[in-house]
């Protein structure tokens, strides 16, 4: 067993020439924050980019940032922070749900997994920010695409097509991503005691006003415990983050306040304690509980989502949250994943996917952990990843057995 | 004129015609097919109406079947298809071939599904991008990508094309605006993307298809997400003695944290001639003239127009105005909305431009852009989205004047190559299409090429589906297959392991 530890994009297009002669498969790894994500790979050897780190443009009035693939994002988002930036898209941190320490991964994992956080549903996921990549296919073959302008549309966007394909398709090694002002304040509207239905109902119709509600989720009794150091108890909070100007979120607060009162009991949570709620919601921090009891990360449409979930318990035993509206479900096992059941049920209520984001290794062999394709779908991305990575060198059969 | 070189007919489909004519009227029976000279006339152009052909036959399938038959049945013939919206690209996406059928989605025209609860329209292809708007904004709703042809483009084209709009600085484009879709494969099967959740649940084909230009498949039907309309907008117009000014001005509308519904920028010649055309009350003693539109609630916009007011008089604005009405936020626009028809009509003919720059290299192309018209001996005006840093060049000509077009689209040329020397790229909306898919190589190696051609061969491996487009070569799917082994030992040894 080798690990490939490569400092120059010219080093993996040599590790890569050098599996692909050898049919000798590799798995490509970041951090290693989300290894256990997917069918446990059979590899001998590792393609550590952990080394090629570094941020090689950063122009702040431009809203663009280049950086190589093995850049730890946490680095990243205190760069950008000091000039008052984000990645809009919230990517959430999976170390914790998998029993590793926070603040890991790197922000070609990023875009590997297409992560993204409760500001999914206002400013999209990574796909969503990705301007341009340079990438080796696993036909051992560097090649860019896209650049560092937001506005593009000259040839295919294989950027998009690289995000969430769990390294599977090229190994990326350099990224660009646009990055936007962070807010100047927060302000988060939380009601209590509602169930899954009226919670839903009260999201839509905050997700539908012109108060540009950056975060809604909903925090059952089952789970709320588990938030801001047992600090929200007695009732399932829903809440509903606000960002921007402070006279803005001011005003906007107040008139969200006004309109889901007639839900439930009104309150509120200042900046600090917000910032703090909604990355515990993001890292879906409840769950994280040390075991490794089945985790289902579910998306279905927003008003579908408890929907399922009732029915779903009816059959297996679960403790849910939810995200985006509801159209994000976390679910965690009592017992057995139940895939199945659950992926019927989806299908059911309207279409969606899941995707078993943590289980032992060997239920992730037995159990397709990304959602099956339709015939005519997996044969298209089975085609893709021929085209890409002809003879599987690129962690093969991570998402879906061959 | 000349046009570009398309792929050459295959005179086994030229010579069946009648039969494939008879076969489609089979497939699709009725008003559906249309084989005669005049009845196809109407096709043989799209938006860039420089370039035109007869197509071979024209379709117009109004079922999901229908299209299904009509592909399979070419895919099992090998005849080509050129799939066409509502015929509005501006780089002749939908340029009809000699032996293609023309797939037309018109047809294809209703909206099939509102879910306000969650902000999402399931359409047919073929709805205008307005006409989605439409359908909602009796609730407070619109579709926030919204290209200059809204009022004609079909939202199945806007995926073609990831279409974008004076207002995806702030929205995004279509691909950040749309939740799935349903196509059809050349081969004839149906496949669904997404849905009215987010992400897929595998690669992100979606992502692949939004700007792909009919040559991956086509769609059949498209779920957005649909925006509450912002509670107000507000508008300011400043005018500045210098496009570096102006420039300068974005970047520290940016650099404050602001992000505008719209910010748009003119020169001194498009500032003329949108104001000799609708009188919209502009500076005409400014190099440069910004439109800044903030919307959102009226708290933050009123809010924000103070700071951006303050930024622009820190840049030395020379007149700076704010909209206090409506009325007068349009009015603001209606030059700048003019433009293109008001360079239209100080010249006979213009060409428009589209490439996408870093924003502050505007100095040095504008510049660039001023000696480059001096050495072609034509005029140019120029619109330019400020904030995402997309220019329209207008370059005047004369069709009429023999080898002005020709020198005009050599001009265009340059100025696409100039974009992509300061980091930028050909095209930021418009697309390849035709028009600039000889220039791909100025952006593109050849192995970038070839990887863009693969995602092509695992969609369409024969190339059937709208060939001649946006790749200058189409190399052969089984030639790209070939592996290329670079044989031997590790070639590393300096790598480190452990």
């Amino acid at each position: 067993m080798t690990t490939f530890t490569p400092k120059t994009s010219a080093e993996i297009l040599d590790i890569v020439r050098w599996a692909v002669s050898e049919e000798t498969p590799l798995e490509v790894l970041g951090h290693g924050s989300k290894r256990g994500i997917g069918r446990p790979l059979q590899t001998e050897d590792v393609l550590d980019l952990s080394g090629l780190a570094g941020v090689t443009l950063y122009e702040p009035e431009e809203l663009v940032l280049s950086a190589r693939a093995g850049t730890p994002i946490a680095e990243l988002e205190q760069l950008v922070a000091r000039h008052n930036q984000q990645f809009a898209f919230e990517p959430m941190d999976y170390g914790p749900l998998l029993g590793i320490e926070a603040g890991h991964g790197t922000i070609g994992g990023a875009l590997a997994s297409n992560l993204s956080g409760p500001r999914r549903i206002k400013a999209g996921a990574a796909r969503d920010h990705v301007l341009g990549i340079h990438a080796v296919s696993g036909r051992g073959e560097a090649f860019k695409s896209g650049g560092r302008v937001v506005k593009n549309v000259t040839g295919y966007d294989l950027s998009k097509g690289l995000a969430g394909s769990w390294g599977t398709l090229a190994v990326v090694t350099d990224v660009t991503f646009k990055v936007l002002p962070t807010a100047e304040t927060e302000r988060t509207l939380v009601i209590t005691g509602l169930d899954d239905a009226h919670a839903a109902a009260a999201m839509a119709e905050a997700m539908s006003s012109t108060c540009e509600v950056s975060g809604a989720a909903h925090l059952p009794e089952g789970v709320v415990g588990r938030f801001l150091d047992r600090a929200l108890s007695g009732g399932a909070r829903t809440v509903l983050r606000i960002e921007g100007f402070g006279p803005s979120v001011e005003y906007r607060f107040n008139r969200l306040a006004a309109l889901v009162k007639p839900h439930g009991p009104v309150d509120s949570l200042e900046s600090g304690e917000s910032r703090k709620l909604w990355r515990e919601i993001r890292d879906c921090r409840p769950f994280a509980d040390g075991t490794q009891a089945p985790v289902w990360r579910v998306s279905i449409a927003p008003t579908q989502g408890y929907r399922m979930v009732d029915a779903f318990r009816r059959a297996a035993g679960a403790n849910a949250f939810y995200d985006w509206q509801g159209g994000l479900v976390w679910l965690r096992m009592e017992a057995d994943p139940e895939a199945d059941i659950l992926r019927k049920l989806i299908a059911h209520f309207g279409g969606g996917h899941a995707t078993l984001v943590r289980a032992t290794a060997s239920l992730r062999e037995t159990i397709p952990v990304f959602h099956p394709q339709p015939p005519a779908l997996a044969a298209l991305s089975l085609r893709l990843k021929e085209q890409f990575d002809p003879r599987n060198i690129l962690n093969p059969e991570r998402m879906a057995a061959g | 004129m000349s046009g570009p070189l398309m792929p050459k007919a295959d005179p086994e489909t030229l010579r069946k015609r009648e039969e494939i004519v008879a076969d489609m009227a089979h497939i699709v029976p009725g008003e559906g097919v249309v084989s005669d000279e005049n009845g196809m006339r109407v096709f043989e152009s799209d938006g860039l109406t420089a370039y035109r052909q007869m197509p071979l036959v024209v379709v117009l399938p109004e079922t999901v079947a229908q299209v299904s038959r009509i592909l399979k049945y070419c895919h099992e013939r090998n005849i080509r298809v050129v799939p066409r919206g509502s015929g509005t690209s501006l780089s002749g996406g939908a340029l009809p071939l000699q032996d293609a059928v023309l797939l037309v989605m018109s047809r294809f025209n209703r909206i099939l599904e509102i879910d306000f609860a969650n902000r999402a329209v399931v359409a047919q292809p073929g709805v205008t991008n307005l006409g989605i708007t439409q359908a909602v904004e009796h609730e407070g709703y619109y579709y926030a990508p919204d290209p200059s042809s809204q009022i004609a483009c079909s939202i199945g084209g806007n995926v073609a094309e990831n279409s974008g709009g004076v207002h995806c600085l702030k929205y995004g484009l279509t691909a950040n605006n749309i939740l799935g879709i349903e196509m059809v494969l050349m081969n004839g099967e149906v496949i669904r993307l997404g849905g009215k959740h987010l992400d897929a649940e595998g690669y992100d084909l979606l992502g692949l298809m939004t700007g792909s230009e009919g040559l991956l498949g086509v769609v059949t039907e498209v779920t957005v997400r649909i925006l509450k309309k912002p509670e107000t907008a507000r508008a300011l117009l400043i005018g500045f003695p210098s496009s570096e000014q102006a420039g300068q001005c974005v970047a520290d509308i940016i650099g404050a944290g602001i992000i505008p519904g719209g910010m748009e920028m003119m020169d001194r010649p498009a500032i003329h001639a949108a104001e000799d055309f609708v009188r919209a009350g502009y500076p005409l003693d400014v190099e440069a003239l910004l439109i800044v539109e903030l919307d959102g609630p009226q708290a933050e916009v009123d809010h924000l127009i103070r700071r951006v007011e303050d930024i622009a008089a820190a840049n030395g604005c020379t007149t700076s105005r704010a909209s206090n009405s409506d009325e007068e936020r349009l009015s603001f626009w209606a030059g700048r909305k003019a433009a293109f028809p008001a360079v239209g009509r100080i010249s006979p003919d213009y060409y428009c431009m589209d490439g996408t720059i870093p924003r502050k290299e505007l100095p040095r192309v504008l510049a660039g852009m001023r000696a480059l018209s001096r050495k072609y001996g034509l005029r140019v005006a120029n619109v330019f989205h400020a904030g995402d840093g997309n220019l329209h060049p207008l370059i005047l000509y004369d069709a009429n004047e023999p080898g002005e077009l020709e020198n005009a689209e050599a001009f265009g040329a340059d100025i696409l190559r100039l974009c992509v020397q300061v980091g930028g790229v050909l095209t930021g909306e418009h697309g390849v299409g035709v028009e600039k898919r000889d220039l791909m190589p100025e952006m593109f190696s050849e192995e970038d090429l070839n990887q863009q051609i693969r995602v092509k061969c695992a969609f369409d491996p024969n190339h059937l589906l709208n060939p001649g487009k946006m790749f200058p070569q189409l190399h052969r799917c089984a030639e790209l297959g070939r592996m290329h082994i670079h044989r031997g030992r590790i070639p590393f040894p300096d790598i480190p392991r452990f």
